[in-house]
């Protein structure tokens, strides 16, 4: 765990992950909050705080007696506010640090489709 | 709910030295509590407070609605392991665990032989003979398989290695999720812990100064640092809990900020840093501020 932010964020944050990634598909069932606890080593009421920040946001659910799991819809939705969150913390930074610089707009589209082509070779 | 503990101005003197000063607190019942501050701080004095082996000064203690002191239906529900425990001259690890039931009515002697193994634990060399790290590793076994109640660690893992803190760690989680209790960890080994815990009290001078759950204590500070003009400028009129410089450039932890605040130090040009547990701690109970100030 990152230190200094609130781990049952960053707990919540490693589920979403999950789901957005796939590794956790929708209407699949998550672990327990036990589980995650000893898998995280950390305190099982911080990981349920987790959870449940993620119920409240309907991304998870729960069926009595059986445990959480994935709510239908849930990856679409997470991977919107990813989106509207990327724009917050990596695209208005890199324009302010693009400014500093004196990086016009222009150059800095070409930078990033520079960029992209490098990143493309490698992958072939 | 009757809480695990209820202190209520507790003191106690050693002569002119207080080792405890109007302590008040509230510990909830099945919670793992973190009982941390320096060397000296008082931990210790207080833990022999509330397990009824040391006498208070003034001040009232109630563990599970009751006054410790020489009370039977108290004590058995506690599990104090502390940091030197003593044992009979001749006794080997297998008769401490073969006497523990008689004191721990939730002993789990399987839970016990299993841990001894993880440890690595010689069970029939003499005490006496066993290093620190092992000695340390008899305390922990028997603090996790009593399944007490209450269960205090004083400094539990002197000596012990990476490898058998691990252990420790993880046991004691896994052990606390089947079978909730409270346990109240002292420790200055803040960073390797604070994960585990739920709440936080920080003694310090006998004082308890922290008395906060571990997450909002998390969350409760950041550390601003750019160029001092900038810098004095946003933490003015905040409370500042540590301040260091050197040149033109300064560093300041101030207690929590607001998304729009952190969204103005970032338009500033200001960098801020998330601040540990331990950081948090050391800055609240250390009173060195250090500036490097460069004569002019």
């Amino acid at each position: 765990m990152d230190e200094g932010r609130p781990i049952f964020v960053q707990i919540a944050e490693q589920i979403e992950n999950d789901i957005i990634g796939g590794a956790l598909a929708e209407e699949s069932q998550v672990p327990s909050t036990n589980e995650f606890a000893a898998f995280y080593r950390i305190n099982p009421a911080t990981a349920g705080k987790g959870v449940n920040l993620l119920v409240d946001d309907g991304i998870l659910y729960k069926k009595r007696g059986i445990g959480m799991f994935v709510a239908a819809g849930s990856r679409d939705r997470l991977v919107q506010k990813r989106r509207d969150e990327f724009q917050a913390e990596f695209v208005q930074p890199l324009l302010a640090e693009a400014e500093k610089l004196s990086i016009s707009p222009d150059q800095l589209a070409a930078m990033i489709t520079g960029a992209t082509t490098i990143t493309q070779k490698d992958r072939t | 709910m009757t809480p695990a503990v209820e202190v209520t101005n507790l003191n106690k003197r050693f002569g002119s030295v207080h080792a405890v000063n109007d302590v008040s607190f509230t510990v909830t019942e099945n919670k793992i509590y973190g009982l941390l501050g320096r060397n000296g701080a008082g931990k210790t004095t207080l833990m022999q407070l509330l397990t009824g082996q040391d006498f208070a000064t003034s001040g009232s203690i109630e563990v599970f609605g009751a006054s410790p002191v020489e009370n039977a239906a108290v004590l058995q529900r506690l599990c104090f392991i502390k940091e030197s425990q003593r044992y009979p001259d001749n006794f080997k690890p297998r008769h401490v665990f073969a006497t523990a039931p008689w004191f721990f009515s939730h002993w789990d002697a399987d839970f016990a032989e299993r841990l001894v193994d993880e440890f690595r634990l010689p069970v029939n060399r003499p005490i006496k003979k066993l290093s620190r790290g092992q000695l340390s590793a008899v305390g922990v076994i028997v603090g996790l398989a009593s399944r007490a109640p209450l269960t205090f660690f004083d400094e539990p893992y002197l000596g012990l290695d990476a490898v058998a803190r691990q252990i420790f760690y993880d046991r004691l989680l896994e052990d606390y999720a089947e079978h909730p209790r409270t346990v109240i960890l002292s420790t200055h080994l803040i960073d390797e812990v604070s994960d585990l815990l739920e709440h936080v009290l920080v003694i310090d001078e006998g004082r308890i100064i922290i008395d906060e759950d571990a997450e909002e204590l998390r969350a409760s500070a950041t550390t601003v640092s750019g160029l001092r003009p900038v810098v004095d400028e946003f933490v003015h009129g905040r409370e500042v809990l540590h301040r260091a410089g050197i040149g033109g450039l300064t560093s300041v932890t101030v207690r929590g900020l607001s998304v729009s605040e952190r969204e103005a130090a970032a338009s500033k040009s200001l960098e801020l840093a998330p601040v540990s547990l331990q950081q948090l701690i050391v800055r609240r109970t250390g009173s060195t501020e250090k500036e490097f100030e460069q004569s002019a």
